[in-house]
């Protein structure tokens, strides 16, 4: 049997750089930083003080309240870009369509439901368990996002979520893509959802040493690969992309974005938060998705770097781009949208995911903005400042996690 | 407070605490099959019950409750004997 090929074919997300495909990707190709202040919670007392904050997010815009108070705001997130991403395929299904039993679920979250946790601990402390609301444990559960997808969309096929902190819905991404090809499947929601700018994780982040504290200039906090970068700014929402096997998607006459066309990971095995030092597990990662897409180096046009603006990892990233690339690293376009989106940790992969389709299918490479003074370690090119147009045919998209967790996925145009 | 007090603190709680439609809620209205209140939303109105009106509902006592008017008499049967 013919291997099957899988397709992306609708596109959803949330942000802070906007509540649609088309207002995100505006965004981020107009350079335009989504971080300020932080105000949704107090961090008065928390040295990192500013996020890539979505402001204003009415939920009873997309459902009503009694469905909304049963869902954490990463599930809220998830669905709203699920609700998307579906629309954006022109897929939908009926309760008892056969199609949805072909019809599946990958979610990648990197905290589930902390906002519900802390309230609900809140609760616990203050009043005892027996004020615990009832539905506090479905809240919280980082699978949650994935079972209501299923739940209000109809999406009855294969359904698991992957919780591999910022590497997870490029996880969640790649592994549905083999969902597919195993013949399991033919559609599937992939992405990832995240609302952790609580008090909680951004605490828990800053006392990491992880956030940056440039909090009198919150837009210029996002730095990856400028020499000044002190730490990532985080930031919230969602992104899923529907995943299609080719020949199902044609079929039905779809828009096709991209094809997924790697999909390579591995372990630092080394350290609960820093990299590997010279970065040769995400080397290796990255070549496994090279090879699994049969490129060789001088075939990929455009890295969306992990490129968080840590000093850690912006370093040996660019180590292990020229330890996979060897002397085409240097003819590579590489950016990293984090810049802009900040942080989406577990929801990373997914919108960085959507930037690479959008990338392939506009011929422009979003640029790295904040970029202002060269780091000796990183001395590749990376799209400072402004987008560019140049024509991209292939990308490579990287994610990792605390944990030691390497993602690389790589994405291919489609000619038809 | 009297039963039509307790009426309205009901519908209240009803919207405020589980996300219900007013206009659906009436004394006959049957909790799971008219309001489609399944059994955390049960928990939930329990436990805006007890802290509303300073009242203590056992479980068993629960379980027997079908409509909003069986709510009210119970809540009322408590507070006022």
């Amino acid at each position: 049997m013919e291997e099957r090929r899988v397709v992306a074919t609708g596109l959803g997300t949330i942000s802070a750089l906007g509540a649609d495909v088309d207002t995100f990707w505006s965004n981020i190709l107009a350079g335009t930083s989504g971080v300020s202040r932080i105000e949704k919670v107090d961090v008065s007392d928390i040295p990192a003080r500013i996020a890539a904050e979505i402001k204003d997010f009415d939920v009873e815009q997309y459902m009503p309240k009694r469905q909304a108070r049963r869902m954490d705001t990463s599930s809220q997130y998830f669905w709203v870009a699920t609700q998307q991403a579906l629309d954006d395929a022109g897929i939908s299904y009926e309760e008892d369509d056969p199609e949805a039993l072909r019809a599946g679920v990958l979610a990648g979250t990197g905290i589930g439901g902390v906002e519900t946790f802390e309230a609900q601990f809140d609760i616990l402390r203050e009043r005892g368990p027996g004020r615990m609301a009832p539905t506090g444990i479905a809240m919280i559960i980082s699978n949650m996002a994935g079972g209501l997808a299923s739940i209000d969309f109809n999406l009855y096929g294969p359904n698991s979520t992957v919780v591999t902190a910022c590497a997870a819905s490029a996880n969640a991404i790649g592994d549905a893509a083999e969902v597919i090809k195993r013949g399991a499947a033919d559609v599937m929601v992939a992405g990832g959802g995240e609302a952790s700018i609580t008090r909680f994780a951004v605490g828990g982040f800053a006392q990491a040493r992880a956030l940056s504290t440039r909090n009198d200039d919150p837009a210029g906090a996002s730095r990856p690969f400028d020499a000044t970068r002190d730490g990532f700014v985080m930031g919230e929402g969602a992104a899923v992309m529907i995943l299609e096997e080719y020949e199902h998607a044609k079929a039905r006459g779809a828009r096709i974005y991209g094809e997924l066309i790697g999909y390579g990971m591995s372990a630092d095995g080394y350290h609960i938060t820093l990299p590997r030092p010279g970065g040769s597990g995400a080397a290796r990662a990255m070549s496994a998705a090279l090879d699994d897409a049969g490129l060789a180096p001088q075939d990929l046009d455009y890295i969306n770097a992990h490129g968080t603006s840590t000093p850690a990892n912006d370093a040996t990233e660019t180590a292990a781009i020229k330890t996979t690339f060897g002397d085409a690293a240097g003819d590579l376009a590489i950016s990293s949208t984090k810049s802009m989106t900040g942080h989406l940790l577990g929801a990373a992969g997914a919108i960085e995911g959507l930037a690479s389709l959008l990338a392939i299918r506009d011929g422009v490479v979003p640029p790295t903005i904040n970029y202002e003074t060269p780091d000796p370690e990183c001395d590749l090119d990376y799209v400072p400042n402004e987008a560019r147009q140049m024509p991209v045919r292939t990308v490579m998209s990287n994610s990792f996690g605390f944990g030691g967790h390497n993602v690389s996925l790589v994405f291919g145009s489609v000619d038809d | 407070m009297d039963k039509s007090e307790i009426q309205s603190k009901m519908t209240e709680l009803l919207v405020e605490e589980l996300g219900l439609d007013e206009d659906k809620i009436t004394m006959e209205s049957r909790f799971e099959e008219d309001l489609e209140v399944d059994s955390l939303g049960v928990v939930e109105l329990l436990m805006a019950l007890e802290d509303n009106f300073g009242v203590q509902i056992p479980d068993e006592e629960a379980e027997q409750l079908t409509t909003v008017g069986e709510a009210v008499d119970l809540v009322d049967s408590k507070i006022n004997g």
